[in-house]
This record gives structure tokens, sequence and C-alpha cells, in this order.
């Protein structure tokens, strides 16, 4: 910001803004993000014939490109890791979130495929209803074992990561089997304003969820209860309440995530949708800087980790290596964010930042 | 320690004889020698040149407030503390444990305060805990619960042992600590706080025990704060102060209002020049309804039943050791746990729902004793700390607006001069004392009509005590009522209109406080056997 310029009074500040912005929680998964993205730049340069990694072109008012690609892969993800994000906070976790996926997206194609009128948009509504319900049915359970019976996050969730999928496949009757509903399929498939349906669907609830956690007090009681549950019951915090809200909130999400991520291809997998997801939400919170052990949380990060996140994949492609090493490059970028997100290295950067600013406020003239 | 009567310097022989000496116990050299103990903690000497002993076939209560070293104490001769300077002789010998279980190879058997149980592993498992009947590798879990249930059964508790510890009461998980102890051959037995959860009945069946160890042979060295239990089984005494011995005494040659006299640092001349004086207070005749009402409000295994009014614009102190059932009075009062007898009643309306969310509704706060577990929440800001219990009185959607916000936290910011001046520190950061402010900011922000305050004074200097007094006196004038709880007695004499005294997890006597109560008093009070109401 501050000219640096040895004989100003800035020149002290400077270096203190340099470190406030190289300590700050977004830095490293930004930096991360940029130089994937660079990286990605350079492995896939473009040429005439095909479109570079950058590139972006509008066809029929509709924008194509990896960076859109990325953003719809982000999508469903981004979901879960909202709702992720929250729950973590509050000290705990989500293992049933891809089970959600999948049965949401069971549920609402089964009735679908069920309803003779499957193509018009009042019976898509009633579909996309049901597919919603379920999550939140599904989070509301969560939280109903985590705040009232109070079972460990852990288990109680894993009950949904296990059964789930059981459901789901009761409903399809373990077929995969697809159905053609245009309105539906608009959810995957579609433009709105230029860009894909999912991509602006995830971009207005993530603002409302953000926003609405900040506005209101719930961002700040998710974080208190986190931090130590029994100071803020004791201060008359509605715990119970609030887990159950969260809870749901979180199946909700997972919910509308397993519509959006089944609607390109409008067939049932009660096997393969939303499988492992749950660990790349927990991902995207993780490297987004909120801590698992719960408290302070930061959804805008949770954002930046979800498109690290959704963009690893695609870029194992773009670097040439064989698809299947994407765990392991996924692992390799975990690494280096984590080593550089830790807490000991980054105070001692701010220390040695700090030093270097006294000494160079001592040697200049003042 | 001058002119203290009774008082034998710990290197002498013996004093007294022992009763029921049996001949294969050499009862008069002692089997635990400790001399010269010193133990630092940065900033704080724990013991300071400590001399005890112990004999066989005795039971010897450590007596001492609050940070008298007696658990220090207890920890170095079970190898949990290294001694800095000292020794420890062990029938003769001296010895340096460096870990519990070398001593207990030596046959040092210890409960500690904090239980050492493992919740999710059955009854049986716990009390038998590396000595279960073997054959070759394998437990013979059948003999294990046999063995388990005989030594429970001594204790008269009959439960399943091959039940899990953790679904027991905590009562029921002590006896089973204490059961473990006395399972293995011990030569000492150390019961820190063996009682504090335990009812009549269950204390009387672990004092039968101890005197059947006790006429075994066995030493046991028996921490309580419970007078009564102290002078009803012990043989001897010996009072620790601030890490330092006072003396050792035969329990019959101590009374007890003296015993508390040296606990708490007055001489016996001191407090016997007052004894003779009358009760001058009168009962302040109270024109006004009672804010809130408690009566015969009691839990079992908390506290018994109480009474106890409080007056708007009054300041009701809560006198007693460390505990004597202070706290546990604000508890209940607040709510945080369910009474399971009597009635509480606030501003005329009986209390049915018992949270601290419904208590806030009430405009009951109460400020914990326990700061850093049930207080401050850490790694949010002084800012959020201080609104935390207002914002959850009106709930997660109706945050409090900036500017309100803003007015209160300087309000109280300044007000309470809490340091260092930025709100948006996150609390962890602000010293003891200053997070205790912001936490009084947190209560008085909810404009509280009763204010609970245990031990709001704790880790507080000086200066800011004064002004903080001066707060709660202003709060009361202004029409709250206060419960204060302090275990500096001088500063609930200072500020409080009534005092309710409390001893042994029981309210015992009620004085309006005027010139003629003085902290001697009340001690005589806690002493005397004898209740006042």
């Amino acid at each position: 910001m501050s000219q640096l310029d040895p004989t100003s009074r800035q020149s002290v500040k400077a270096p203190n803004f340099v470190i406030q912005v190289f300590t700050h929680r977004l830095f490293w998964p930004v930096v991360g993000l940029i130089l994937l993205w660079v990286a990605c730049g350079i492995a896939l340069p473009g040429s005439d014939t095909a479109p570079g990694f950058w590139s972006i072109t509008m066809m029929d008012g509709h924008l194509f490109g990896q960076i859109i690609d990325i953003l719809r892969a982000a999508a469903p993800i981004l979901l879960l890791a909202l709702g992720m994000c929250l729950v973590i906070a509050t000290g705990g976790i989500d293992l049933s979130v891809g089970a959600v996926m999948a049965l949401s997206s069971s549920v609402s194609l089964s009735y679908l495929i069920s309803s003779p009128t499957r193509e018009t948009l009042p019976t898509v509504l009633i579909a996309i209803g049901l597919g919603l319900l379920t999550g939140l049915v599904v989070g509301l359970f969560n939280g109903t074992m985590v705040a009232r019976l109070k079972i460990q996050p852990f288990i109680a969730t894993l009950i949904i990561m296990v059964a789930g999928r059981g459901v789901a496949f009761a409903f399809t009757g373990g077929r995969i089997e697809s159905v053609v509903s245009p309105p539906f399929k608009f959810l995957g498939s579609g433009f709105v304003l230029s860009l894909p349906t999912q991509v602006v669907i995830v971009t207005i609830v993530a603002a409302i969820v953000m926003i609405s956690v900040r506005m209101s007090a719930l961002g700040v009681l998710v974080e208190s209860i986190g931090v130590n549950r029994q100071a803020s019951f004791l201060a008359g915090v509605p715990a119970s309440s609030i887990l159950m809200l969260v809870y749901g909130l979180c199946g909700l999400l997972a919910g509308l995530a397993g519509m959006i991520y089944v609607a390109p291809t409008m067939a049932t997998n009660a096997n393969a949708i939303g499988l492992m997801l749950e660990l790349d939400a927990i991902l995207c919170v993780v490297l987004g800087g909120t801590a698992l052990s719960g408290g302070k949380f930061y959804l805008s990060g949770t954002v930046v980790g979800a498109l690290l996140v959704a963009t690893l994949p695609k870029a194992v492609i773009y670097f040439g290596f064989p698809m299947q090493i994407t765990p392991l490059f996924k692992g390799l970028v975990i690494l280096i964010i984590c080593i550089a997100q830790s807490q000991t290295l980054r105070d001692q950067f701010a220390r040695r930042s700090l030093r270097r600013s006294v000494a160079l406020a001592e040697g200049s003239p003042s | 320690m001058v002119g203290i009567p009774g008082h034998t310097p710990p290197h002498l022989p013996h004093p007294f004889d022992l009763e029921g000496v049996l001949s294969a116990v050499d009862q008069t050299t002692e089997i635990v020698t400790v001399t010269g103990a010193s133990i630092s903690f940065p900033g704080v000497r724990a013991l300071d040149g400590v001399d005890f002993r112990l004999f066989p076939g005795e039971i010897h209560s450590l007596m001492g407030e609050n940070g008298a070293g007696k658990s220090t104490l207890i920890k170095a001769l079970t190898g949990v503390y290294q001694l800095d300077s000292g020794t420890v002789e062990i029938a003769g010998e001296q010895v340096r444990f460096t870990s519990p279980v070398q001593a207990q190879a030596a046959g040092i058997s210890t409960v500690y305060q904090e239980l050492n149980l493992i919740s999710n592993l059955t009854v049986a498992e716990n009390v038998m805990l590396g000595h279960e009947p073997k054959r070759g590798p394998l437990i013979r879990t059948r003999a294990m619960r046999e063995a388990a249930t005989e030594h429970l059964e001594r204790l008269h508790l009959r439960i399943d042992p091959a039940s899990m510890l953790g679904s027991h009461m905590i009562g029921v998980q002590q006896l089973c600590a204490i059961a473990r102890a006395t399972a293995v051959q011990a030569k000492v037995l150390i019961l820190d706080e063996p009682t504090s959860s335990l009812d009549k009945t269950e204390v009387d069946a672990l004092f039968s025990v101890m005197r059947d160890l006790k006429a075994q042979g066995v030493a046991i060295i028996f921490i309580s704060h419970f007078l009564d239990q102290v002078y009803e089984i012990a043989d001897r005494i010996t009072v620790l102060r601030n890490g330092k011995l006072v003396g050792e005494w035969e329990t019959t040659q101590l009374p007890k209002f003296q015993l508390i006299s040296h606990m708490v640092g007055k001489t016996a001349d001191e407090l016997a020049a007052i004894a003779g004086e009358a009760a001058a207070g009168e009962r302040v005749t109270q024109d006004a309804e009672p804010l809130a009402q408690a009566i015969g409000l009691g839990r079992r295994g908390m506290i018994e039943p109480f009474d106890l009014d409080t007056y708007p614009g009054e300041i009701v102190g809560l006198a007693g050791l460390l505990g004597s059932g202070r706290t546990e009075v604000a508890r209940l009062l607040y709510g945080l746990e369910r009474p399971d007898h009597g009635t509480l009643t606030v501003r005329g309306r009986q209390v049915r729902r018992f949270a601290p969310r419904h208590s806030l509704r009430r405009q009951v706060a109460y400020s914990t004793e326990d700061r850093k577990v049930e207080g401050v929440v850490g790694d949010l800001t002084v800012r959020e700390n201080i609104l935390l219990a207002l914002q959850a009185r009106r709930g997660p959607f109706k945050p409090i607006g900036k500017k309100e916000a803003d007015e209160l936290v300087n309000k109280f910011m300044t007000s309470l001069d809490i340091t260092p001046a930025n709100p948006d520190l996150p609390i962890k950061n602000l010293s003891g004392g200053n997070q205790q402010k912001v936490l009084l900011a947190r209560w008085l922000a909810i404009s509280p009509a009763l204010l609970l305050l245990d031990e709001p004074l704790r880790g507080i200097d000086v200066g800011t005590k004064a002004e903080i007094q001066r707060i709660i006196a202003d709060l009361a004038r202004q029409g709250m009522s206060v419960v204060f709880i302090s275990s500096e007695l001088e500063e609930v004499l200072r500020i409080s209109h009534r005092i309710a005294i409390m001893r042994d997890r029981r309210k015992i006597g009620e004085e309006v406080n005027s010139q003629t109560l003085t902290s001697s008093k009340i001690f005589e009070t806690i002493a005397s056997s004898q209740e006042l109401r």
C-alpha cells in the first residue's frame, strides 16, 4: 500500500502491512490457488486448435472454458463444504454428506421416474422439494443424535454415511436408471446469465449462507459452542437448538448438492454419487483455514478451498499425468498447504518479519 | 506455632499409645517419614520444608485450605512429583520414587482427588486393574469378578461387577476407586477427598473399612474438607498452610476452632479472646418481597436442603471453607442442576425450568469460580465475550445492533477498566484479572436482578479488587440482589449485609452483618457442631 520510502514514517508501517497480508488466514489458500492456476495455464497454453486453460469463449450466449468447468465442478463440493464448515466450527463433523447426496438424488429421481408428468415444471419442483426435504430430514436426524442424545458427531453421522446408501439402494432398486426431464436437467446443463445454472445457484446459496451467518448472531454463537461448550452453556447459549440448526442446514445443502450433481447425467446411482465427497468437503474447510478442533471458522476460506479441491483432478490431466495418480497429487498439495498454514511456521514468519521491520526502522534516518 | 497445645515436633517418637496394638505390627516405628520436603513450581513454592510422619495402624488427616500443599505432598509421596530438596523414607529406608508405579510397588496405594479410573471398562476390571487373577496370560474373568465383588461388598456396595464403570453415579465410582486401592495389600493407603461425592451411609461404610484396615496395621492418610468426618475418623492431624507445616496434633487434643485457626492462619489466642462474645446481630426485618426464595432447596450428593432469601438491594455473603457447599448453593439458585428437594421462587413465581438460558430470562446471572473451564470462551474476542450472555438470551436471530453493542462494550471496558483497552483482542490474551472483569461485564450486560458471584475477586490485584467491590456495592445500592462467595472471609464481611454460614454441604447458620460479627465468630460457628438454625 504505502511507498517503501526509507525516510517516511510509513516505512515502518509497510512491513506491518506485509505481515498482515502474509499472516492473513486467506493468504496461503489464495496463493496456492493462484500458483495452481498459473501452473495449469503454463501446462495448457492453448493453440489455434485447442483453447488454453485461461481461455473463456462465448458460444450461443453461454460461457465455456476450463475455468468455467472448474466452477461447475466446485459447485456441489462448495455446498457440502459450507455446511461442513459450520458443523466443524461447533466442534463436530458430518461424515454423512456424501451419502445424503446419493440419497437425495435417488429420492428425487425415483419420484420423477414414477411420475407420468416428469417433464412438467411442477413435477420437477416437487421432485426437487423431495430431495431437499430428504437432506433436511437426515440433517435433523444427525442434529438430534448429536445435540439431544449427545452421541459423538463422528459416530452419529457415520450411521447415515453407511446406512444412507443402503436406503438410496432401496429406492432405486440398485439399478442405474436414467430419466428424461428437461426442467430438471436444466439444473445441471442449463445456463443463467451466460453461466452454468449450478454455478449461479451455488453462488446465490453461498452468499445467503455467508451473509446470514454473519449478519445474525449465529456465527458467533456457533464459534462460542465450538471453543468452549461448557462456558457457552453457562452463558445461556441454546446449544442444542443451534446444533440442530447447523446439522439441519448441512443436510439441506448436501441434499441440494446431490441434485445438482446428478442433474447433468440424470442417472440414479446409489453407489457412486457423492462417494468420498465428505472427505473433499472436510478438505475444503481445512484448506480454508478452519481448524478441525472447532471455534473460529472462515466461510470465505472454504470457498477458496472448494476451488482448489475442484481444480486438482483437472490439473493432473493438464499436467499429463495418468489420472490414477490424482489422489497422490491431492495429498501432495494438501501437505504443502498444511505446512504453509502451520501456526508454528506462521508465528516464526511473523517474528522474523517483525525483526526485519524493526531493523529497518532503526536503520533508517528519521 | 507459638503456644499451640498438643504440638509435638515431628522427629520425636510417637507420643501416645495406640489402641488395639497388634503384636504383628510394630506401631511405634514410622512407616513414612518426610523430612524437609520442598517443591517449587514456576512462581509458587508449593511445599516449603515440610516434615511429615505416618505410623502403621493410624488414620492421619492432612488439613489445610486450598493451596496449602496437601495434594502436592501426596503427589511427592507417590512419585508424581519429585522433591527439590528433602527426603522421603519408607519404613526407615530412603526412597526416591520417579513414578507412581514405584510407589505402588513399595506398598503405597492412592485414591486421588480426581478419579483416575477408566470409565469404559467394567467395574471389576477397574477394581482389579493390574492385579487380575490369571491363568497363564489369560485373565480369569469369573474369578476377577468374584474378587471385585468381595472388595466392593466390604464397602456395602452391591453392583454388577460386569457393568461399565461410567454407567454409575460419581459416588459409586468413588467407592470403586477406594475398593481398588484397598484390593492391593497396601502398607500405606492415601485417600485424597474420598468422600466428596458420598452420602452419609456410604461414608459410614467407608469408615468401617478404614477402621478394619487400621486394625490390620495399615497406615491411612485421609484428606477431607469435611471437619466432622475428620473428627470422627482421624487419630492425628497435620496442618499445612501456604506450603509450610503448621503442626501436628492428636485429634482429641485439637478443638475444632483451633484447627480452623491453624488452617486459616489466625492464632488460637486471637480466636479464644473473642470466643465468649455473644451474638449481638439482629435480624433485619425486610419490608420488601424477597427477590429469590429457596425453601428446603437441595440435591442429593450436592447440598442438603437449605432456606435462603435474597432481597433487592442486599448482598448476601456465603461463608465457609472450600467444599462447604458455597458454590453448590449458587449453582442451584442459577438452575445449573435440577434440585430434587424443595422449591425455588423468583419474584414470587416458582421456578420449574432449570437451565442457564431460563435463568437469564429470569434475570438471574451466575459468575463461575472456574473461570477457565466455565467462563471465558478463549478464542473469541473481548467484545464477543462481553456480549455472549446477552446475545444468548436474545437468541441467534436477534443480533445486538452495532451501536448498542459498541455502547455496552465501551461502557464496561471503561467502568471496569479492562486492559488492554482493545475489545477486539482474543480474551485468552488477557491476564486472569482482566478476564474476570470481562466475565463480570458479561453478566452485568444482561442487567441482572440477582447476581450470583462465585469467587469474583480471585486472581485480581488489590487495587482492582477494591474497585470491583465498590462496583458490587453500587449495584446493590441501585437495587440489585447479590450473592457473594469468597474463600476470603474478610471480603465477605466487608461487603455483605447478611452472611449465610456453610459447613459440610449444609447451611448451618445465618447472621446479619454488624460491627460485632467478626471472622473469628464465623469460624467459631463453623467449628461448633451445634447448629444455629
